[in-house]
């Protein structure tokens, strides 16, 4: 457990101060949210019925951008083989960097988003639905994501090939992430879209570990 | 099955079994296209844009098909590490590609006339198209790892990851937005598997949906045998340079 803690502190500890941590993120999806209003027209009744599918949208893609990271520097610095070579299973360390770049990007994209809600007019119903599924599903794109920065780990043009491979395994999160929100906004109960989301990030929080260590391990044989 | 492992024999086996294939595709395919876009009737609804479905459904049909291929022989490669499962499960994903396509333009083609728009977002098209990105990323990652057994075992973990994702990424889809007709070939009635569809057009439905896969496993081995020698031909320049 210790091992684990300090592999999260450690990685806590590289993205806060180098590269901006948190706020760059956050900073990326602030930027596209206001070009969406640039690009489609400020007709408030528009963007609030848009406003929750594309908040889910411009999340994966904030997840994404930061995806490449996770073990990119880890394999060129060589710190990915002392990982390798710890005490610590390699799919509790996956877990642990996971957990990192969800508490850099997930979580605080999770607290932006009422704020550009309301840049985007959102019907107040859909406010809570909205916290709640991006607290419930941002989890699963980081883990997603880890098994796609790992299958990609160290290669060349590693970024554009990461979201192609990454983004098809996206889309049951924004769909039950945004549907949550649209079946608020729209007057239906949000609850089976929220539970529906929570089964698909418990089972990301299953698959990701033994998949993203198989993959680091085929990197690092 | 794991006596074909061995790449001579599996090369002369695919001798043995290619003509057979071959011969099977094109009278299955000829007879199954010439009774579907001339002999069988058309629809009393849909009129002669029903016969899209001959090349239509085979299609959606392989684009899965091939999926599973790949990954059984991604599975087989892992666990067994078999270089010739390995090129199998490589092969397959171009084909696959190339069928999701063929299925996502026909219906597209069909769409327009008997919906009024040729992309309608409706979920299995969508499931289809998520079917084409998961083929692309999977021959990216093929493509850009350059250590041959490195790229094979990757991809293998990508395609198996993909496999558990289909289901959800199919049902989540579905939940989503629904429009397609339901399944409509055979239905359960009485207790019992029915065709639902006229026997006129069954029969050049079922012809050409065998016919069409023979073709691509005749293609699939033809591919597999032009991996086994482009391997052989590095392993050769590679001694060569050496010595």
């Amino acid at each position: 457990m210790s091992g684990f803690i300090a592999l999260l502190r450690r990685d806590l500890v590289l993205a806060f101060r180098l590269g901006g941590g948190p706020f760059l993120g956050v900073g990326f999806f602030l930027t596209v949210t206001t070009l969406l209003p640039l690009g489609v027209g400020a007709r408030l009744e528009l963007l609030g019925q848009a406003a929750g599918g594309f908040l889910w949208v411009a999340a994966s893609l904030s997840a994404l951008l930061s995806l490449e990271r996770i073990f990119q520097a880890d394999v060129e610095d060589g710190s990915l083989d002392q990982i390798l070579l710890g005490p610590l299973p390699l799919e509790a360390s996956v877990l642990a960097k996971a957990l990192a770049h969800w508490l850099t990007t997930g979580l605080p994209l999770t607290a932006a988003a009422p704020a550009l809600a309301l840049l985007l007019n959102m019907p107040v119903a859909g406010y809570g639905p909205l916290l709640l599924s991006l607290l419930i599903g941002s989890p699963a794109l980081s883990l997603i994501g880890t098994i796609g920065a790992a299958l990609t780990a160290g290669l060349r043009r590693g970024g554009l090939l990461l979201s192609l491979v990454v983004l098809p395994l996206f889309v049951p999160v924004v769909i039950f992430g945004a549907g949550a929100v649209a079946a608020a906004i729209n007057g239906f109960n949000p609850v089976p879209a929220l539970l529906f989301l929570g089964a698909t990030s418990l089972v990301a929080l299953v698959v990701t570990p033994p998949a993203a260590a198989a993959a680091l391990r085929i990197h690092l044989s | 099955m794991l006596r074909y492992a061995n790449p001579k024999r599996f090369l002369d086996l695919s001798a043995a079994v290619l003509p057979w294939l071959w011969l099977g595709a094109a009278g299955l395919m000829g007879w199954g296209l010439w009774a579907g876009l001339f002999a069988s009737p058309p629809d009393y609804q849909q009129s002669e844009s029903v016969r899209i479905m001959y090349v239509h459904v085979p299609s959606a049909w392989l684009s899965m098909f091939l999926y599973g291929v790949m990954f059984a022989a991604s599975v087989v490669g892992l666990v067994w590490r078999h270089p010739l499962a390995d090129a199998a499960a490589k092969e397959a994903a171009p084909i696959g590609a190339c069928f999701t396509a063929i299925c996502l333009v026909t219906g597209s083609l069909w769409g327009r006339p008997m919906w009024g728009t040729y992309w309608a977002w409706d979920p299995r098209l969508t499931s289809e198209l998520v079917l084409l990105i998961l083929y692309l990323g999977y021959m990216a990652l093929w493509a850009a790892i350059e250590d041959r057994q490195k790229a094979a075992r990757s991809a293998a973990v990508l395609c198996i990851v993909g496999v558990i994702n289909i289901p959800i990424i199919h049902f989540s889809v579905e939940w989503w937005n629904s429009l397609h007709q339901g399944p409509s070939v055979v239905r359960f009635e009485n207790g019992a598997l029915a065709p639902a569809i006229d026997p006129s057009m069954l029969w050049p439905l079922l012809a050409m949906a065998v016919g069409s896969t023979l073709l691509a496993i005749a293609v699939l081995f033809v591919r597999i045998g032009t991996e086994i020698g482009r391997r052989r031909l590095a392993t050769l320049m590679a001694q060569q340079a050496a010595g």
